[in-house]
């Protein structure tokens, strides 16, 4: 500093102190505490890592994740999994003329079947999914596409959605409730699920959709405006998404619980999914009381209602019957990865220990003269 | 006269820049009406920066001029102006806080400088103006003004003496505060000066204001009443300077030539330039590469996404139509702010938070070294000081120290110990005792009476030759030395009571010749009106009249005095270390200054050819020393050598101890010092700097001489010759090589340095470069300030740029203080100035050790791991949100949500890496201490060169990598709850930044070597916190967010067995290259030493492992990912078949 050098008052060592830069000067003319911070003597502990340490370490972690590598990969490999495209690219698909046909305007819904054998029985819950690919719901200007204070009962948010939800915001002068782009492109195909017994009827099978969307988003962070009931009332002044064929409160008139923005379909869709390809829980199909596997090997048929366009951007349908484990669903990755981590890290183990020991000898030998 | 061009000054003569004239008392007398006053500078010091009105612009201008500043601006803006991915608040409020903080720490430190201007500049003098006094501000004086100064002020501006209320027409003053020497120096005024200075009428030529503080010339014209006008020489010696201090006189009155900016002491102000440390250099590279892989990054996202969007159906499907305005703009801007977003997305690659971390750590860390309680000095009750705390880390990484000799290395503190005369030698002691048999104590010199004779001449011309004064600050002294006088007859009393005479003068050697001989029996009085007065052996008091003092000076290194006997001879003695007069005393290596003396008888007319030639000299204008060099030479010969004397001056405590430590350090240290090379030399013996083996490479202007050839070639072939001997013929295989040591004094260096001819001189230049870096030391003697600073700035701008530091206690230190990359400061004998001016201040040269080995070793180690994790860190943290662009239609979409965008650096992963970046000893402390050459570990800037920026680069991306795809694989099936539940996009980010955060923290615990609670405490702490800021996150809904993003998200990624297994997965996986390091590495533990011997691992690994090796093992460990990728595909039918077969 400059000043410092012109104060004129400073010299033979007295110091004016005001020239101090900086905040580092503080202890002068006095001595610095002697304290174990200060000086940097706090007692410490000083790990070192050694072959001593490390290697029984590799042994363990080898040992567990072996084990715990072939339990993923049993668990993993007694899941069934039966998985059916019927996005109808094909001609010989059975929805081709329904994928082709489609039009946002038709009134009359496209049906189709498609028949499948189910080698082996599905024990348990069995839960099934539809699985979308090349649909991108994490694409930033669709995942923004949505109003959370709408979705949570907001009334002045139902009336006026947020910005972000544009240009699926207003319809016909009114607020689109849900508004948005993801609430827009609900997944709206209808699936059913038929066995064909022995004698070739045709029995529905009973599909559960409770319990298909986090508990917290059913119960918190969705709710109606102003309530479950009424909502044709709570609803009024409000424009069903363009896309929709129904309005939100008739997304599920039957039940109330299950209708309006608390509809678990819906807020199943709202959770936007992580890759271009995912799969959403649709229904689940409870396990029978009965010994009698819940999905007895097998003819089936699927009966979709076929809503859905997703041949405009290449995309693909699929159905999944899945059981699940404590693990979630089907997925041969963590076992893999375990058994081969494990197996490194006791390989690794084992080739370190062969040079520590036969290093450690020759060292030995050579010190004990020296 | 050729005066009167100058005076006159109406034609352009190119002279005419080279001095001023300055009117004293009435103008208009003057010979000249037509002169128009030039106008000189007022006399106001300005040292401040800013004032109200501009700080705030030229203080955001100057801040923002910072690369990393600007970046951050630009990134803001982005911001605000383009739709991005996250809002401007999470890279507008750290900006906004650093600023501001930055902004007030300046504001503070000018605030302060404007308050010390003021000090100086509203100080009350007095000024003479028409015969009355009037008190003035000191900024209001002008040049020519007549100012009045008391005792013990500072003189306000450059004053030439007129008249001082001492009646031997002198005063004296001490320049402690603007060179460092407390002495007290004469000035005289201007001889024959009018005792009224109201009636003064002159005229004062001189020259242009120039720094040099010991150099001055110019002449006084004084008019009297139509008189031809008497013509004064003036010199340095009638100069009082601004910042100097008047001492022992009342009253001066003196003219101020030289005012404000353009006195001396302003001009040899050197600005205290910014010092930046070679780590923040390697930052800002290592920021280029980082700024480069956001900028490929963004690039090739962008084109990416603009060939994705090509394909039809992709751009807009029907679910995620665009907005009116997205459709609207055109296409070329919107490519750019796509690519602009994508920067924006990715810009946490270079977090606005590490220059807070530095900071923060230098700030913080700086502190340890005030509070170390080794730097404490019980002598001036003292610890260290830190004058700037932005070059902590630059002490571990010194190459070149550069000491100063007297005061640094040495005590300063001389001693007379022995003298020899007619080649008997008398050694001093304080019990009596034979040495070579002619040993005299204080007792009476020797029996033999016809050395007597002798002996009595040598200690006459001791208590003669020199300019000391006798203090006589205070009648006290007065009296003292009076009752000295009266006890004189008492030989019993006497000797006690002289020791306490005080004695002034400009060297200490004076002082300790002149306290030696009164040692043995002959005492100096005093000056009174030129007459000298010694009090002799007898208790007679002689009377010398002084005639003249021929100066010491630094090229002659001798100084005589002319003095006339009460007999009426005149006598010269003379005392000077030129060793032609006297060969070399035999105490060399005790580090001894040694002075020979020597005499002659002047007869009459020796004399008065003498006298008129020191006058003619002495008012000369032109050439003034050359002129007055060439009559002291020709005075001083034909002298008959009377004897030599021995002045010890102390080495330091520990001085050797420290030279050797920072030698086994692998620093090269090179002496520099005004001092002759033959004290120098003996000095570097005794601080162990030159070994009984090294084999010392002259380049003086003594061997110059040898030979008989012109110096030039001399010069040549010399350096030839030592560039043979230590550079080509060194053989750079074997470590056990010839020591060599260099020594160079001043004038040659300047030869080296500014060669006649222009490629001579930089080969010169390099050929002495060459030699000195393969030297262990060098000594440089007989070195003026600024040759000091250009050895440094030479050696700083060299190949390599090696990282300098200067250490010194002296004014004639600051220059090179301030050039070297650190400038250390003693808090030494010769005032402050040297301490004010450095970076670091310690009391003691011996602090020294511990300041660069301990400290600067930890600081440094702590600082660049700190760089290189915060880089790490961010690379692993940012490269999944860039691969995560693959995935999502290269839309810009955030892998994590924006509280953890913005909270990662801020509190998940901040706290342990400052801690680790304070606390760490990665050897602890007292083995750094033992064993110097771990200093060389980290030489070079060992840990921030680009391999080991390269190794953490590609853990990075190995880490970013491994945390992506593994979640990547996971989330093939999403359905990971045991309820069939899925997870989307929020939980995969949640679950890859769990890993991450996890991941980071514990890879530092991993390379924590000491854990105090404080570690302990952050780092477990960051983890718990994330935890429950994550639980706490998302289990509420926020009313102030948009979206509800992260809702119960945590918490049901912890219900998840699956989430916890891989999460496990990755962090082991991620760490294992790490732990496998560690165990191949050195153990850096601190208990480094036994373990070396004790330890239980393949030394083979631990000796030097190749960083290919290193490689080698990150490849394999990166195996395992792609192996994952072939099993997953190829291996799992195998696998299948093995499973069922169970």
């Amino acid at each position: 500093m400059m000043a410092s050098s012109y104060n004129a008052k400073e010299e033979d060592g007295h110091h004016s102190g005001a020239s101090n830069n900086g905040g580092a000067g503080v202890v002068k003319s006095k001595k610095p505490d002697n304290t174990a911070f200060k000086q940097q003597r706090l007692p410490a502990w000083q790990p070192i890592l050694t072959a001593g340490t490390v290697l029984p370490a590799f042994f363990v972690i080898g040992l567990i994740f072996i084990p715990i590598g072939i339990g993923l990969y049993v668990t993993s490999n007694n899941i069934k999994e039966y998985e059916i495209d019927y996005t109808g690219a094909d001609i010989n698909d059975a929805c081709y003329n329904c994928a082709k046909n489609f039009s946002w305007n038709s009134t009359t819904p496209c049906l189709c079947s498609v028949p499948f054998t189910l080698e082996q029985p599905f024990e348990s819950n069995v839960f099934m999914y539809y699985g979308l690919s090349n649909f991108y719901q994490n694409h930033r200007r669709y995942v923004k596409s949505r109003d959370d204070s709408q979705l949570n009962g907001d009334r002045s948010a139902l009336k006026n959605p947020s910005k972000e939800c544009e240009p699926y915001r207003t319809s016909e002068g009114k607020p689109i409730a849900p508004c948005g782009a993801i609430a827009n492109s609900l997944f709206n195909d209808t699936l059913e699920l038929y066995h064909i017994d022995s004698n070739g009827t045709r029995n529905a099978i009973p599909l559960v959709k409770k319990g298909i969307a986090w508990w917290t988003d059913k119960h918190v962070k969705f709710r109606n405006p102003g309530g479950n009931s009424n909502l044709t009332v709570a609803f009024q002044d409000t424009s069903k998404p363009v896309n929709w064929r129904k309005p939100v409160f008739d997304l599920d008139p039957s039940d109330p619980e299950n209708n309006g923005f608390i509809n678990e379909d819906f807020i199943v869709w709202m959770r936007t999914a992580a890759l271009p390809t995912f799969r959403k829980l649709y229904r689940i199909i409870q396990k029978k009381p009965s010994t009698t596997p819940t999905l007895p090997s097998g003819k089936y048929v699927l009966e979709i209602t076929y809503n859905y366009p997703v041949r405009s951007f290449d995309g693909r349908k699929r159905m999944i019957l899945s059981t699940i484990s404590w693990m979630g669903g089907k997925n041969p990755f963590l076992g893999i990865a375990y058994i081969t981590v494990g197996s490194i890290c006791f390989f690794l183990g084992v080739v370190l220990l062969i040079i520590h020991h036969k290093y450690d000898t020759r060292n030995n030998s050579a010190d004990i003269p020296s | 006269v050729r005066v009167c061009t100058y005076a006159c000054g109406c034609t352009y003569h190119p002279r005419r820049v080279d001095s001023r004239t300055i009117y004293v008392g009435h103008r208009s007398s003057s010979t000249n009406e037509a002169f128009i006053p030039p106008k000189f500078c007022d006399n106001r010091i300005v040292s401040s920066k800013y004032t109200v009105w501009n700080f705030l612009p030229k203080n955001l201008f100057e801040q923002f001029r910072r690369i990393a500043n600007f970046y951050f601006l630009i990134i803001f803006l982005v911001q605000v102006i383009v739709d991005t991915p996250t809002s401007p608040v999470t890279s507008g409020l750290p900006l906004f806080f650093v600023i501001t903080v930055t902004a007030i720490k300046q504001g503070y430190e000018d605030w302060l400088r404007h308050k010390a201007d003021n000090e100086v500049n509203k100080y009350p003098v007095t000024v003479l103006e028409q015969g009355r006094r009037i008190r003035k501000e000191s900024e209001k004086i002008k040049v020519g003004d007549v100012v009045e100064v008391e005792e013990d002020v500072t003189f306000p501006c450059d004053l030439i003496l007129l008249q001082s209320s001492r009646d031997d027409d002198t005063c004296f003053v001490t320049t402690a505060s603007l060179d460092g020497e407390s002495n007290h120096k004469t000035h005289y005024t201007v001889p024959d000066t009018e005792k009224d200075l109201e009636t003064l009428n002159a005229t004062i030529e001189c020259e242009q204001p120039q720094p040099d503080l010991y150099k001055f010339v110019g002449r006084m014209h004084i008019y009297k009443n139509d008189q031809e006008p008497a013509v004064r020489s003036l010199g340095p010696e009638n100069l009082l300077l601004k910042g100097a201090t008047l001492k022992n006189t009342q009253r001066i009155c003196g003219v101020a030539i030289y005012t404000g900016m353009e006195t001396k002491m302003a001009l040899n102000y050197q600005g205290k330039s910014q010092k930046r440390s070679a780590v923040e250099k390697s930052i800002n590279a290592f920021l280029l590469v980082y700024l480069c892989i956001l900028v490929s990054k963004a690039l090739v996202c962008t084109t990416l996404k603009y060939v994705w969007q090509g394909k039809p159906g992709q751009d807009e499907p029907w679910y995620n139509e665009k907005t009116q305005r997205e459709k609207d703009t055109n296409l070329y801007l919107k490519m750019f702010t796509d690519f602009l977003s994508f920067m924006v997305l990715f810009n946490f690659i270079i977090p606005v938070s590490m220059y807070v971390t530095v900071e923060m750590q230098k700030f913080l860390g700086s502190f340890f070294i005030t509070w170390d309680k080794d730097f404490f000095d019980p002598e001036i009750k003292e610890g260290a000081l830190v004058n700037t705390s932005d070059l902590n880390e630059e002490l571990g990484q010194v190459e070149y120290v550069f000491t100063d000799k007297t005061g640094t290395l040495t005590q300063n503190n001389m001693e007379f110990i022995e003298c020899c005369i007619d080649g008997f030698q008398y050694k001093y002691r304080d019990a009596s005792s034979d040495l070579d048999g002619f040993c005299v104590t204080d007792g009476p010199l020797n029996k033999v009476q016809e050395k007597a004779g002798r002996e009595e001449l040598f200690l006459r011309a001791l208590c003669l030759c020199h300019t000391v004064q006798v203090k006589e600050s205070s009648e006290q002294g007065q009296g003292q030395r009076d009752q000295v006088d009266g006890f004189g007859l008492d030989g019993e009393v006497l000797p006690p009571l002289r020791e306490q005479r005080g004695f002034i003068a400009s060297s200490p050697d004076e002082v300790a010749l002149v306290k030696g001989a009164m040692r043995f029996g002959f005492t100096f009085l005093g000056l009174e009106s030129k007459n000298m007065k010694i009090l002799t052996r007898n208790n007679d008091i002689e009377m010398y009249e002084l005639l003249h003092v021929l100066n010491f000076d630094p090229v002659r290194r001798r100084m005589s005095v002319i003095v006339r006997s009460k007999s009426g001879d005149t006598l010269l003695f003379c005392k000077g270390a030129d060793s032609s007069i006297f060969p070399r005393v035999r105490q060399e290596e005790e580090g001894y200054r040694t002075l020979c003396v020597a005499y002659k008888n002047l007869s009459a007319e020796d004399y008065a050819q003498a006298d008129a030639g020191l006058m003619e000299a002495r008012l000369a204008l032109q050439d003034r020393e050359q002129k007055l060099m060439a009559v002291y030479n020709q005075v001083e010969t034909g002298m008959s050598l009377i004897g030599a004397t021995a002045v010890e001056d102390r080495l330091q405590e520990e001085a050797a101890e420290t030279m050797e430590a920072l030698q086994g350090a692998g620093i090269k240290v090179w002496v520099l010092t005004g001092d002759k090379m033959e004290t120098a030399k003996s000095t570097c013996y005794a601080c162990r700097l030159f070994q009984r083996n090294t084999e010392l490479l002259e380049l003086t202007v003594r061997t110059l001489e040898d030979g008989g050839r012109r110096r030039e070639e001399r010069l040549h072939e010399l350096l030839l010759e030592y560039h043979k001997k230590a550079v080509q013929d060194a053989p750079t295989w074997s470590s056990a090589n010839q020591d060599y040591g260099f020594i160079i004094d001043g004038a040659t260096l300047s030869m080296v340095l500014n060669s006649s001819s222009e490629s001579n001189s930089s080969r010169y230049k390099n050929l002495f470069l060459q030699i000195c870096q393969n030297c262990t030391s060098v000594l440089c003697c007989r070195m003026a300030p600024l040759q000091k600073a250009q050895i440094v700035k030479m050696v700083k701008n060299s190949k390599g740029s090696p990282i300098t530091l200067s250490i010194g206690d002296g004014a004639n230190d600051v220059s090179m203080i301030l050039e070297a990359h650190v400038g250390i400061g003693i808090k030494g004998k010769e005032g402050r100035q040297a301490v004010r001016n450095s970076d670091y201040a310690i009391p003691k040269l011996k602090h020294l050790k511990k300041l660069l080995l301990a400290h600067g070793h930890l600081y440094y180690v702590r600082i660049a791991h700190l760089v290189q994790y915060f880089f790490y860190k961010n690379l692993c943290f940012i490269l999944p949100q860039f691969l995560y662009q693959f995935f999502c239609g290269y839309s810009q979409q955030p892998l994590y949500d924006a509280a953890y965008l913005t909270m990662y650096n801020i509190c998940f992963t901040s706290m342990p890496i400052l801690a680790y970046s304070l606390l760490e000893q990665h050897i602890c402390i007292e083995v750094l201490l033992d064993n110097a050459a771990l200093y060389r570990d980290i030489a070079k800037n060992g840990m921030l060169r680009w391999r080991p920026f390269l190794y953490w680069t590609l853990l990075g991306v190995f880490h970013g990598l491994l945390f992506f795809f593994g979640v990547r694989f996971l989330f093939s099936n999403p359905a990971l709850q045991d309820n069939g539940q899925v997870f989307g996009n929020w939980s995969y980010g949640t679950i890859v930044f769990t890993v991450l955060v996890f991941t980071v923290t514990l890879k530092l615990a991993l390379d924590t070597r000491h854990w105090t609670w404080i570690n302990h405490f952050v780092i477990w702490g960051s983890l718990l916190f994330y935890v429950f800021f994550s639980f706490f996150w998302g289990g509420i809904i926020w009313p102030f967010l948009k979206q509800q993003r992260l809702y119960f998200v945590f918490a049901n990624m912890l219900s998840s067995v699956s989430a916890w297994l891989v999460i496990i997965l990755l962090i082991l996986l991620s760490l294992l290259p790490e732990i496998l390091l560690v165990v191949f590495h050195k153990p850096r533990g601190p208990r480094q030493v036994e373990l070396r011997h004790i330890h239980t691992f393949p030394l083979y690994f631990t000796h030097s492992f190749s960083p290919r090796f290193i490689y080698l093992f990150h490849f394999l460990t990166v195996l395992p990912l792609f192996s994952l990728w072939f099993w997953s595909s190829l291996m799992e039918p195998i696998f299948n078949i093995f499973i069922r077969g169970i």
